[in-house]
């Protein structure tokens, strides 16, 4: 093989480029954070499953947004048969208190900026 | 037997299938919105509001109903007129009625300012001009509107006759002084908002904040809301009780606002 040592220094330097990631947070102790969001303590139960809530919330509250602004309609029937009042800011965040605490922790690990935020409030009134 | 078989897998096939589709299927299904209405909510066949202008301009400086619906709703307190942001207001007379006024109007009457809000038009211009539906009319009558799709193209307030319509030119969360509602959302840079008939006050039971603090401060029967469909109304009662107009009448909006003089 021609130029054994330039070709193995450049893979070399490759391969620890590319593993940077790895070498640095092993090195520095830092990682991204992960992302934990604080569950309330009051409420053990969420408006539908855990996974449902973790798949789709977004389309959730799009239904809601549609049947409450546009149809005037006010009542949610969840899976298990509770009836809830559709409100992001009455009825999710009466329970997730503080967004900073919970939507805000797995949306800012994802890159996510939802618009919600743009005219929603939590309950702390915290813009 | 091969047929059995072959039966067998068909059946063992089409169950683990199902089975696999059930599972995510259950995940994105959900539950449903109910049709069932509100308990409590307040319901018409046509929203209405009567300004009783001779009590009214009795108290001329006075800001009750602007000052209660602006903190409900969260509405910014812009001194700028160009930026302004306005629900429900005081306009002068010669503005409000074009048409009543004249050179030889009572120099009293001329200077005053009259109450004016959105007029919920039976034929509401910006409805027509709003190319994403973000503003319609309810079967009540309530000219709504959806923050969630205006775009911010400003058709429906050039549509306006009234100038009942105010388009948000920055964030206005900075000037909201009187502490921020969290029940109710504010509204973000770029979109037009008004008011509403307090929709939010009407599902618990409430009149329109403007009309319960108008007849705390000014007495009963100075602003009266009710369904103006209903003969045993309390709107329809006031329109007996003397001479009512509208604003701009000729201009085939049915505004829905009646002014006794």
């Amino acid at each position: 093989m021609y130029d054994t040592g330039k070709i193995m220094t450049g893979l070399a330097a490759v391969l620890v480029m590319l593993t940077l990631p790895f070498w640095y947070s092993a090195a520095t102790g830092k990682a991204v954070e992960k992302h934990d969001p604080v569950l309330p303590k009051t409420e053990k139960k969420c408006v539908e499953s855990r996974q449902y809530m973790r798949d789709s919330h977004m389309d959730l509250l799009n239904r809601w947004r549609d049947a409450v602004v546009r149809e005037d309609r006010h009542t949610y029937v969840s899976q298990d048969g509770t009836r809830y009042e559709m409100s992001l800011t009455n009825t999710c965040m009466k329970c997730h208190v503080e967004r900073a605490q919970f939507c805000d922790k797995c949306h800012t690990y994802m890159g996510e900026s939802p618009f919600c935020w743009d005219c929603h409030l939590d309950r702390k009134g915290v813009l | 037997m091969d047929g059995s078989r072959r039966a067998f897998l068909k059946t063992a096939g089409c169950a683990i299938l199902g089975a696999g589709l059930a599972a995510p299927i259950a995940r994105t299904v959900g539950g449903a919105v109910s049709a069932d209405a509100t308990p409590g909510e307040l319901k018409a066949g046509r929203w209405a509001i009567v300004v009783d202008v001779r009590k009214c301009l009795q108290r001329e400086n006075c800001r009750a109903c602007i000052d209660a619906c602006h903190v409900a709703h969260n509405v910014p307190l812009i001194k700028n007129p160009a930026h302004e942001i306005k629900w429900i207001w005081k306009e002068p007379f010669k503005d409000t009625f074009e048409a009543e006024a004249h050179p030889h109007l009572d120099k009293g009457l001329a200077g005053q300012h009259v109450l004016v809000l959105c007029n919920h038009c039976d034929n509401p211009p910006c409805v027509r001009v709003c190319p994403t539906k973000a503003t319609w009319k309810r079967a009540d009558g309530i000219v709504m509107m959806d923050q969630h799709r205006c775009i911010g193209c400003r058709y429906c307030i050039a549509g306006c006759p009234y100038g009942s319509r105010s388009f948000n030119w920055q964030d206005p969360r900075p000037f909201i002084t009187t502490g921020i509602k969290p029940e109710y959302p504010t509204r973000m840079k770029g979109v037009v908002e008004k008011c509403t008939f307090c929709t939010e006050r009407l599902l618990k039971g409430l009149a329109p904040a403007c009309v319960e603090v108008c007849n705390k401060v000014a007495g009963p029967g100075t602003m009266t809301f009710g369904d103006i469909r209903d003969p045993g109304s309390d709107v329809v009662r006031m329109l007996k009780t003397g001479f009512s107009i509208r604003r701009k009448p000729g201009l085939g909006t049915e505004p829905q606002i009646f002014y006794l003089v």
